[in-house]
């Protein structure tokens, strides 16, 4: 290697990559900073700070309304998107059975398909069959879109599981109920929780298969839509800003935790 | 692999799993999932069909039709939104370029430059992820005011007279692009680096001992190992890119000649209720996308599409 790949190396990809991560950050920054702003009608130009928007979250009409309801078909697509995504996951990494291949090209293909087809197909099947679209479609369809990515996160947890462990349970008269319970379920916690928190936010943040199901019921990403043609309220800002804080804080704490833990690991040994 | 990417949280060597054969447990474990699918992705997949072939009542008001065959509607359908179709993908294929372009050498610096910096490379791919806890729409539209006509960079572009007066820089194609290539960064970013993560530098000095030149290394030994990240992060961003509307839409970053097959669909459905054509028009996106991905999924197997 000569000097300037050396050089380039060592400074240009530092240099590179902070500047990236500023660009990655550009809208996040922007969207926070404009949830203080003392703004009127349109939240565009800067007209000076308050914490108004903060602690009168609700005046702006439907803001928190359709932020309950995001929460509500989140926490109900997650649990069910959850419960039957582990179960396929331990049946695909622990059972040789007929169709298997099929089976995965099932959870592989909503994932595959553009959400507007995935959209546009269930909104057709509620039309044929007369089911008026709702709060109960928009969970159907997000349970739907968030069972393959439970797969795949439990999947990883399932492989990576030593089947001695349950065998020992068993060997010690553990009957398979009890197994899952004390043994199995514990161990997969971890991946069972990563999951859930992918469907969370992928629910969350969905818009455009909701576009296509909710009729007249309004999700948080309905609402900023819908309020885009006519200025968005700078509330809107604010519920945004606080889940993206929530986010964060929980992510970093995870990380610092199992890096602190990884560390004990390490002085243990 | 392909899709793992995301589910990937520090797994420890799979453990060769003790295959059992009890089915009837494997079945009941299944089949409420499979079911679910069946219901709630393979039977709307099916009403598209359907709903794609029929034809309009007679005497009918707008949004009622019946049951038909009309092979028409696919040939008036092509015919008319070839160019959206084209826009679609020329948008989505531009976007995917751009995110891996921006997106390798930041897989490159986290899976690599960082790995003697545990807290600091997790602290980056919190970083690449963090976009994903704002609205998608509202930094979407973030975009929109930092592109504005009133903003200081579309100022200094028409003070260094690098765009023309009048020009704007919302409500283009490249703006459009822009958008796309935005938002789906991070599903560029993070399946590149789980495959640079695992690349043993030793192969790298190898090249250089070899008397490659740092840039033929780089094509002829990084790029090749990284070829599976690289595959997954195109899939994840081409896909999602290619049926958009966010950006494309005109009260985001879009404007009246910029509309993709996604906005389409959408104003059919929703808006005109045109439901046969919008129907069509999603079978043929979804199967001008699903030819590519088989293409990859007949190379690499079903057992790693997971």
């Amino acid at each position: 290697m000569n000097a300037f790949s050396r050089w380039f190396g060592r400074y240009a990809l530092w240099i590179y990559s902070t500047l990236a991560f500023v660009f990655l950050l550009v809208p996040i920054a922007y969207t926070i900073v404009f949830s203080f702003n003392d703004s009127r009608r349109s939240n565009i130009v800067w007209r000076g700070f308050t914490l108004d928007n903060w602690t009168q979250v609700c005046n702006s009409q439907g803001v928190c309304e359709a932020f309950a309801n995001s929460l509500v078909v989140g926490v109900v697509a997650t649990v069910l998107a959850t419960a039957l995504g582990t179960m396929i996951a331990i049946a695909l990494v622990r059972f040789r059975f007929p169709f298997r291949n099929s089976t995965t090209l099932l959870l592989f293909l909503p994932m595959a398909t553009p959400e507007v087809v995935l959209g546009a197909g269930l909104a057709a099947e509620f039309l044929t069959a007369g089911v008026q679209k709702g709060v109960v479609t928009v969970i159907l369809a997000h349970t739907m879109f968030c069972i393959s990515f439970v797969v795949v996160t439990v999947r990883a947890r399932v492989a990576s599981l030593d089947p001695a462990l349950e065998e020992a349970g068993r060997d010690l008269y553990a009957s398979p109920g009890q197994v899952f319970a004390r043994i199995t379920f514990p161990l997969l916690l971890p991946g069972i929780v990563a999951a859930a928190l992918l469907s969370f936010a992928l629910s969350f943040d969905d818009f455009i298969i909701t576009n296509f199901n909710s009729g007249s019921f309004v999700t948080f990403p309905k609402y900023v839509y819908t309020a885009a043609a006519r200025g968005i309220p700078a509330e809107a800002n604010v519920i945004a800003s606080a889940v993206f804080v929530i986010a964060i804080v929980f992510v970093v704490s995870t990380q610092l935790s199992s890096a602190a833990r990884r560390k004990r690991a390490a002085k243990n040994q | 692999m392909a899709f793992g990417a995301f589910g990937a949280t520090a797994t420890a060597a799979p453990v060769e799993p003790a295959i059992r054969r009890r089915s009837r447990v494997a079945l009941v474990l299944l089949l409420p999932g499979v079911l679910y699918l069946a219901v709630f992705f393979l039977a709307p997949l099916l009403s598209l069909v359907i709903t794609s072939f029929q034809a309009p009542v007679e005497f009918g008001d707008i949004g009622q039709y019946q049951t038909a065959f009309r092979w028409e509607n696919y040939t008036s359908v092509i015919a008319t939104y070839a160019p959206h179709l084209l826009r679609s993908f020329a948008y989505a294929a531009t976007a995917t370029v751009a995110a891996l372009l921006f997106g390798f050498p930041l897989a490159y610096f986290i899976g690599v430059t960082l790995r003697r910096f545990p807290l600091l490379q997790a602290l980056a791919l919190t970083l690449v992820i963090a976009p994903f806890f704002i609205s998608f729409l509202l930094r979407t539209l973030a975009w929109k005011q930092l592109l504005s006509d009133e903003s200081w960079f579309v100022s200094a572009l028409h003070g260094l007279q690098l765009l023309p007066p009048g020009e704007h820089v919302t409500g283009t194609a490249f703006s459009v692009i822009f958008g796309l290539a935005y938002n789906f960064i991070p599903f560029m970013t993070l399946p590149i680096y789980t495959s640079l993560e695992k690349l043993d530098l030793r192969y790298v000095e190898a090249g250089g001992d070899l008397y490659a030149t740092p840039a033929s290394t780089f094509f002829r030994v990084t790029v090749p190992l990284a070829a599976p990240g690289i595959v997954s992060g195109a899939l994840l961003t081409f896909i999602p890119a290619a049926g958009d509307y966010i950006n494309a839409s005109r009260d985001f970053l879009g404007g009246t000649d910029t509309a993709m097959i996604g906005n389409v669909i959408e104003a059919n459905f929703l808006v005109l209720q045109n439901y046969p054509v919008a129907a069509a028009l999603s079978l043929v996106l979804m199967v001008a996308i699903l030819v590519p991905v088989s293409v990859y999924v007949l190379r690499s197997g079903t057992d790693d599409l997971l």
